[in-house]
């Protein structure tokens, strides 16, 4: 078992023909992903060969789901067409749509979320500008390597992609059950404490490795979280302690505004709430092995 | 992208918002020229990206074009909390009888847009909530429904704002929040929002910041880029899609994916902290796929900050692979060496990930003696302050 995304999920993407759709399409399958097709009104009806694969192209994202009963989404639209796409999955209502696109307009996401509200929220967004989400030897959906770590007992849930990795990497004797990439935007449609939540009733994840960044209040709302609904152990990491203030580090929601957004502050609360910080990424991994041994 | 007063003073005027008459200039001689053309009494405003102007003295009035003049030669270059003043904004005095307050923002947590309006304007609006919390209302806006005349009237309720004044800041309100619409903000604060001896509600004052991510729709706000502040450094990664920040340390830093960079800045400061506190001399996130080329100019950029005494190059190779960075590398430095920029500082590289073993069995085969490998990160940072330390 894992999270959101299991050997029975059947993936659709949003986007599959354009190059980074068409490059991680054929990623997710060789993952062994259950990628069932593709939406591009222009090319709907035609088929794309991904090393032997033929996928079909639906005009929308209610007529793939129809057609082949998908229940995931991955969307790889462009910055300027993302709002359209996400809003066309939430109307379809998909189980889960993972947004990839980095550089969306706040504004566009703000109205997607809100859009989703009102429609009683029958989609779980993950992202945008995120990695995916990814449950080792079952699926993948988004651009995680699949490679990186077989399937085990820790969760992880990230701002950020690489140090997904990272932490993948060093944990992977022990493998994962599921790992997120919620994304490092400031409005995201999966939160950690989504993600903690799930993990915390997943029968099959022992302990959570959290990982933040600067910017925003997420990490500490999410202490407050574990603090009152989380009994396993959670090991985090901070990124971004000698961050200046003002200054946008890459991600568009990692910024420090006046004193709010500070990595101290989150690993205080962190801390406050009993879960172990680790002060860089090994050390955070060696925290985790001492949980899980 | 945070806007200077005057930039937000013309970006309300261009909404049909109600301003005061104004200008910016950046000499005495253009501050006098804009002074005649107001006409009578004007106030100089040091235009910084700072609070607290009016207390150091940035903000003084003047009655007529020789006041004005003489006003923006004490203003222009001063230093305001280490911000050096390069513009003033001239604008028409008026004749305030009451400060109100009114800000749309994002409201992160909530993934919506909130309001805050308050009678108490003038102030800073976190002293007025810690002092006065019933005096500050806050509405939440739904960033599909906005604000239309209904819920201009629910703040204008909210906040209290007298009677007299409600109609027109009802239709402040409804225009403020299209301005912000339209301009792809996620900050527009008036403060003051000011009631004037005939009556008029006005903006004074226009603090607004942009989503740089909406800048595909919006190509005039490039002309709003404060270029007087940005760092050449900055400027020449901007010119090349490098995602770049120049900070004050030694240790140049390169790596993909902006959660692993801003972890490599830590953990060089930890280590910095056993080598003579040497730091972190900027953020470079080279993304996904580093080829040689984006190598190449990445590694142009942090040498070519004379600060710089040792490069750290941390890569996990996700989808890029370890072999391609290695290339990459290698390359790089011959690019430079035939771009007559022969390289003299000392590179540490930790390769991990997809394909590590072939990258570093590349780097090593190079026999490059500038590059040393290290495969851990913490090891890699260590040694790579260790370097800048001694290369001080």
């Amino acid at each position: 078992m894992a999270i959101w995304l299991t050997k029975e999920s059947k993936v659709i993407v949003q986007g599959m023909t354009g190059s980074e759709g068409s490059k991680h399409t054929r990623r997710m399958l060789a993952a062994g992903t259950n990628v069932v097709g593709g939406v591009n009104p222009r090319k709907a009806g035609t088929t794309v060969d991904f090393d032997g694969t033929q996928l079909p192209v639906f005009a929308s994202v209610a007529e793939a789901m129809k057609e082949t009963g998908a229940d995931v989404s991955v969307i790889f639209v462009p910055p300027a067409f993302t709002k359209a796409a996400i809003v066309e999955a939430i109307d379809a209502e998909i189980p889960l749509a993972v947004v990839i696109t980095e550089g969306v307009p706040v504004q566009d996401s703000a109205a997607a979320w809100a859009y989703n509200v009102d429609r009683g929220q029958k989609t779980r967004i993950i992202g945008p500008n995120c990695p995916g989400i990814a449950s080792p030897g079952a699926s993948n959906a988004g651009i995680i390597p699949a490679d990186i770590t077989p399937a085990g007992r820790i969760g992880l849930v990230s701002k950020s992609g690489t140090l997904t990795y990272q932490l993948m990497y060093e944990l992977r004797d022990f493998g994962f059950s599921t790992a997120v990439g919620i994304g490092g935007d400031p409005v995201i449609g999966t939160t950690h404490i989504d993600a903690l939540k799930a993990f915390q009733d997943d029968p099959d994840t022992d302990a959570i490795v959290m990982i933040g960044e600067i910017g925003g209040d997420a990490e500490e709302r999410a202490a407050e979280f574990i603090k009152a609904n989380v009994t396993k152990p959670v090991v985090g990491y901070i990124a971004g302690f000698t961050a200046p203030p003002g200054k946008t580090m890459g991600h568009a929601g990692a910024i420090i505004s006046g004193s709010a957004g500070t990595a101290d502050a989150k690993k205080e609360a962190l801390e406050a709430a009993g879960v172990k910080v680790g002060k860089t990424p090994s050390e955070t991994a060696q925290l985790m092995r001492e949980v899980m041994s | 992208m945070d806007l200077f007063e005057y930039q937000g003073r013309d970006l309300f005027e261009r909404h049909g918002l109600p301003v005061l008459g104004g200008g910016v200039a950046e000499t005495p001689q253009e501050a006098r020229a804009i002074a005649e053309r107001l006409g009578g009494k004007v106030v100089v405003k040091a235009q910084v990206k700072v609070g607290g102007r009016g207390k150091a003295g940035g903000v003084k009035l003047a009655d007529g074009a020789d006041e004005a003049q003489a006003r923006a030669t004490d203003i222009l270059g001063m230093d305001i909390k280490g911000h050096t003043v390069h513009k003033v904004m001239l604008a028409e005095t008026a004749d305030i009888t009451e400060e109100y307050y009114l800000s749309y923002l994002l409201d992160r947590a909530n993934r919506t847009f909130l309001c805050i309006a308050s009678v108490a304007g003038g102030m800073e609006i976190e002293t007025v909530a810690e002092e006065q919390p019933d005096r500050v209302a806050k509405i939440a806006i739904d960033a599909n429904k906005g604000v239309d005349e209904a819920k201009a009237r629910e703040i204008v309720a909210a906040a209290q704002y007298p009677a007299e004044v409600a109609e027109q800041i009802v239709d402040i309100a409804v225009k403020l929040w299209q301005a912000f619409v339209a301009e792809d903000a996620t900050l527009v604060e008036v403060n003051p929002l000011a009631k004037v001896g005939d009556g008029r509600v006005l903006l004074l004052d226009a603090k607004i910041t942009l989503d740089e991510n909406a800048s595909f729709r919006h190509p005039d706000h490039e002309a709003l880029v404060d270029q007087s502040a940005v760092d050449p450094l900055e400027q020449a990664a901007k010119a090349k899609n490098l995602n770049y920040v120049k900070l004050d340390g030694e240790v140049g830093i390169i790596g993909n994916g902006a959660g692993l960079v801003m972890s490599t800045l830590d953990v060089v400061a930890y280590a910095g902290e056993k080598h003579g506190n040497v730091k972190p001399a900027n953020f470079l996130d080279i993304g996904g796929g580093a080829s040689a080329q984006v190598m190449a100019n990445g590694l142009e950029i942090v040498l070519g900050d004379p600060a710089v005494k040792s490069v750290f190059v941390n890569v996990f190779g996700g989808i890029t692979a370890c072999d391609e960075v290695a290339n990459g590398i290698i390359q790089a430095l011959a690019l430079l060496g035939e771009r007559g920029e022969t390289v003299t500082k000392p590179l540490v590289v930790r390769l991990d990930g997809n394909n590590a073993e072939a990258g570093r069995a590349i780097l090593d085969g190079a026999n490059n003696p500038l590059v040393e490998r290290v495969d851990t990160m913490d090891g890699a940072a260590a040694r790579a302050a260790e370097l800048a330390f001694a290369g001080k």
